[in-house]
C-alpha cells in the first residue's frame, strides 16, 4: 500500500522533550497507518506519548525525525504558512477540556473554523446553526459555553470539529470528562456524523467503555505502538467489521457548498 | 476573527474593567498633570497678558522676567517717546509696597501705578466703580481676591471670614490715604498679595523716595510698523531691553521653567502617572493574554496564523486605549470645568492631547508587544494539556 492511500502513514516518529537539560523521549520510533474511514483509538499507560502522537498527526507539534504523512503530505517539511492552510482546511480537533471560547455563544464557537478559513462571518454562523442542529442543539445556539453542561460542550465542541469537513478529526480523552451515559451519546455522535468514507478519526482514551466505537485500537507503551487490534477483540463485534465497510455509514459532508 | 478578538476582551468585565481603568488612571495623571502646570505657568505672565493695549514693553537690560523689577530714571520714557515708530509711550510703575488696614496689621500689596492722563495698563475687568475714578484724589482700585481675602476688615467673630473691601473703604499706603474706587478682577499671577492699581504719579508718591521709580516703559507701534523691528530700533538708541509682549511673556516663562522646582515637580509627577499607568494597564493587559492563552492556542491549532493573532491582540489593545484614554482626558476636562471658579491653576490646549494621547498609545504599544511576544511563541501543543 502506498501511503498516499492511507488518512496517516507514520514510520519511526521520535520526539524528545528537552526540558532545561532534562530529555524526556516521549515518542521513541513509532509506526502506525491510519485508513481512510477508520475510528482509530489510541491507548495506553499515562505518559506513554498517546497526546505527543496525535500532536504530531495533526501538525501542530514537530517531530524530531522519523516521518508523518497524512493525506500524502510530509508536514515536517512544509512550511508554517502551508501547515496552517493544512490545518485550518484538514483537521478537526475535540479536546477533553473542550477548550471552546468561554465569551462567544454556541453557533459563534462552531463558525470559527469557517472564518478561520475565510468564510465570512454571517454565512459561518448560518451554517453553525444548521450542524448544531445536527448535534441536537439547535435550541441553544446563542448560549455561552458557561450556560451548557459538559455534554453540551463537548456536542458543541464536536460541531466545531466537523463543520468545515476536515479529512482527519483527532479527539484527546474526549470523553474522559463525562459521565458514562454522556460519553457514550458523545460517542455514538461522533462515530454517527463524524465518520464518513473519506475522513479517519483518532480518538485517544483510557476509557474502556467506548472502546467498542473503535474499528481498530493501538496500544502504546513506552514511546513505542506495541499493539493494533481490530476492536472486536477488545470490545463488541457490532463495530469490528465498520472499518472495512465505511460505507455503511450514512455520509456526512459539510463541505461548503 | 476581530469580532472574536472583542468578545474575547469584553467576556471578562472585571478584567476589561480593570485594564480599561489603568489606562484611564494613566491617561488622566498624563493629562491633567500638565494642564494644571501649564496654567500654573501661564500665571508667570498673566500680568503680561492682562495689559492688553502696548504692543512693546521696555525696562532695564538687567531685568529677567515680569516681577524682577530694576526702575528706570523718568526721563528714559522721554527718549522712547522720541523714537521713529512709536505712537505713544506710556509709564507704568511696579512695585511692593506695605498697606496699613484700619486694624493696625500690615500687608504687602502689588502696586501698579498708571499713566495719569490715559490710564493705559489697567485691570481686564471692572467689578465695581470705574478706572477712570482714579482720578479722583487719593482712588486706589484693588482687586476682588485681595479685597476680599487678605486686605478685607478682621471677622467680628474669631475664625470668621473677614468682612471684604467695598468702594469708599480706605487704607493707608506708606502713611498716605488711599480711598478705594473701584474693585477690579484680574487674572491670577505668582505672586499672591492684594493688586492695588492707582496713578503713576500717586504710585509715586506712595513708594520710598528714590531717583528712579519708572517700572516699565508701554509703547505702542505706530500703525504699517513692525514692532520687532521697533524694538530694535529702541535697543539700539536707549541700551534698554525692549520686547514684544510675546517676548516678554516668553522671556518670563522660560525664567520660571529654568530657576523654578516646577516643572521638575511636575515632569516627576507626569512620569509617576506614565509608569504607574503603563505598569497596572501593562500588566492588566499582558495578564489578560496569559490568562487566554489556551483561547490564543486553539485558534492556533485550528489554523490561524501569527499575523492574524498579531492583529487581534493590537486590535483588543487600541480598544482599551481608546477608551482609557477618552475616559482619563473627558475627566481631566470635567476637572478643569468643575474647577473653574477656583484657585487652581489649568489650561487644556489641544497640544496637551496629543501628548497624552502619545503617552497611552505607548503604554498600549508595550502592553500589546508583551502579549503578541508570547502568543507567537506559543506552542499551539499546549491545546491538549490538561
Ligand atoms: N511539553 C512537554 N515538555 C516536556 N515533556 C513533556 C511535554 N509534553 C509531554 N511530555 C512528556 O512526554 C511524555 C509523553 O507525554 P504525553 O502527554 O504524550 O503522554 P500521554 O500518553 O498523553 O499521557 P496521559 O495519558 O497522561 O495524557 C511524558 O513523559 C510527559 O511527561
Ligand atoms: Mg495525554
Amino acid at each position: 500500500m502506498s501511503s498516499s492511500t492511507f488518512a496517516v502513514h507514520c514510520q519511526n516518529v521520535l520526539k524528545v522533550y528537552d526540558t532545561g537539560g532534562q530529555k524526556v523521549t516521549a515518542l521513541n520510533g513509532v509506526d502506525l497507518d491510519i485508513a481512510m474511514g477508520e475510528l482509530m483509538m489510541l491507548v495506553g499507560p499515562s505518559g506513554c506519548g498517546k497526546t505527543t502522537l496525535i500532536s504530531v498527526i495533526a501538525g501542530i507539534l514537530d517531530q524530531d525525525s522519523g516521518s508523518c504523512v497524512v493525506f500524502g503530505e510530509d508536514l515536517l517539511n512544509m512550511s508554517s504558512r502551508n501547515k496552517l492552510n493544512f490545518r485550518a482546511r484538514n483537521i478537526g480537533f475535540v479536546f477533553q477540556a473542550f477548550n471552546l471560547l468561554p465569551s462567544l455563544s454556541a453557533a459563534e464557537n462552531v463558525s470559527v473554523p469557517l472564518i478561520i478559513n475565510g468564510m465570512k462571518r454571517s454565512d459561518a454562523e448560518r451554517k453553525a446553526i444548521s450542524v448544531l442542529e445536527q448535534v441536537g442543539l439547535g435550541a441553544r445556539v446563542t448560549a455561552l459555553p458557561s450556560e451548557l453542561s459538559g455534554g453540551q460542550q463537548q456536542r458543541v465542541a464536536i460541531a466545531r470539529a466537523l463543520i468545515h469537513s476536515p479529512r482527519l478529526i483527532v479527539c484527546d480523552e474526549p470523553t474522559s470528562s463525562l459521565d458514562h451515559e454522556t460519553g457514550r451519546n458523545v460517542m455514538t455522535l461522533l462515530k454517527d456524523v463524524a465518520m464518513h468514507k473519506d475522513r479517519a478519526l483518532v480518538i485517544v482514551t483510557h476509557d474502556a467503555r467506548i472502546f467498542d466505537f473503535a474499528d481498530r485500537i493501538a496500544t502504546m507503551d513506552d514511546g513505542h505502538i506495541v499493539e493494533v487490534k481490530t476492536a472486536g477483540i477488545l470490545a463488541s463485534p457490532a463495530s469490528a467489521s465498520k472499518a472495512c465497510t465505511p460505507d455503511a455509514v450514512e455520509p456526512y459532508n459539510l463541505a461548503p457548498e | 476573527m476581530n469580532h472574536i478578538a472583542i468578545k474575547m476582551l469584553m467576556g471578562d468585565k472585571g478584567k476589561y474593567f480593570g485594564i480599561v481603568m489603568g489606562l484611564t488612571f494613566a491617561s488622566l495623571i498624563m493629562t491633567q498633570q500638565p494642564a494644571i502646570f501649564l496654567g500654573l505657568m501661564a500665571r508667570s505672565y498673566s500680568f503680561i497678558s492682562d495689559v492688553g493695549l502696548p504692543d512693546i514693553w521696555v525696562m532695564d537690560a538687567k531685568v529677567q522676567f515680569v516681577d524682577d523689577i530694576k526702575p528706570l530714571q523718568d526721563t528714559e520714557l522721554y527718549r522712547v517717546r522720541g523714537i521713529s515708530g512709536v505712537e505713544w509711550a506710556m509709564p507704568m510703575y511696579k512695585g511692593l509696597l506695605k498697606a496699613r488696614l484700619v486694624d493696625g496689621t500690615f500687608q504687602t500689596c502689588n502696586v501698579i501705578g498708571l499713566d495719569d492722563a490715559t490710564l493705559i495698563g489697567g485691570p481686564p475687568v471692572m467689578l465695581d466703580g470705574k478706572l477712570e475714578d482714579l482720578r479722583r484724589s487719593d482712588g486706589i482700585i484693588v482687586d476682588i481676591d485681595g479685597a476680599k481675602d487678605k486686605l478685607g476688615k478682621p471677622a467680628s467673630t474669631p475664625g470668621g471670614s473677614p468682612t471684604p473691601l467695598k468702594v469708599g473703604d480706605s487704607l493707608e499706603l506708606n502713611d498716605h490715604r488711599a480711598i478705594i474706587v473701584g474693585i477690579a478682577k484680574v487674572t491670577r499671577t505668582f505672586q499672591s498679595q492684594p493688586v492695588i492699581y492707582t496713578t503713576y504719579s500717586r504710585a509715586k508718591s506712595y513708594a520710598p523716595k528714590e531717583r528712579k521709580l519708572l517700572s516699565f516703559v508701554l509703547v505702542k507701534t505706530k500703525p504699517g510698523q513692525d514692532p520687532a523691528e521697533l524694538t530694535r530700533r529702541i535697543r539700539a538708541s536707549t541700551g534698554l531691553a525692549a520686547y514684544t509682549q510675546a517676548e516678554f511673556m516668553s522671556l518670563t516663562y522660560e525664567y520660571f521653567m529654568h530657576n523654578t522646582g516646577i516643572p521638575i515637580n511636575f515632569g516627576i509627577s507626569v512620569l509617576l502617572g506614565f509608569i504607574v499607568g503603563a505598569a497596572i494597564a501593562g500588566q492588566t493587559f499582558y495578564n489578560f493574554t496569559l490568562e487566554n492563552l489556551r483561547q490564543f492556542g486553539v485558534l492556533k491549532a485550528m489554523g490561524t496564523g501569527n499575523w492574524t493573532l498579531l492583529r487581534m491582540i493590537l486590535l483588543q489593545a487600541v480598544l482599551v486605549g481608546t477608551l482609557g484614554y477618552g475616559l482619563g482626558v473627558g475627566l481631566t476636562a470635567l476637572f478643569g470645568y468643575l474647577m473653574r471658579h477656583s484657585i487652581l491653576a489649568f489650561k487644556f490646549p489641544w497640544q496637551l492631547l496629543l501628548f497624552s494621547g502619545a503617552g497611552v498609545s505607548l503604554i498600549c504599544v508595550f502592553a500589546a508587544v508583551l502579549s503578541i511576544l508570547k502568543v507567537l511563541r506559543l506552542e499551539p501543543a499546549i491545546v491538549f494539556k490538561g
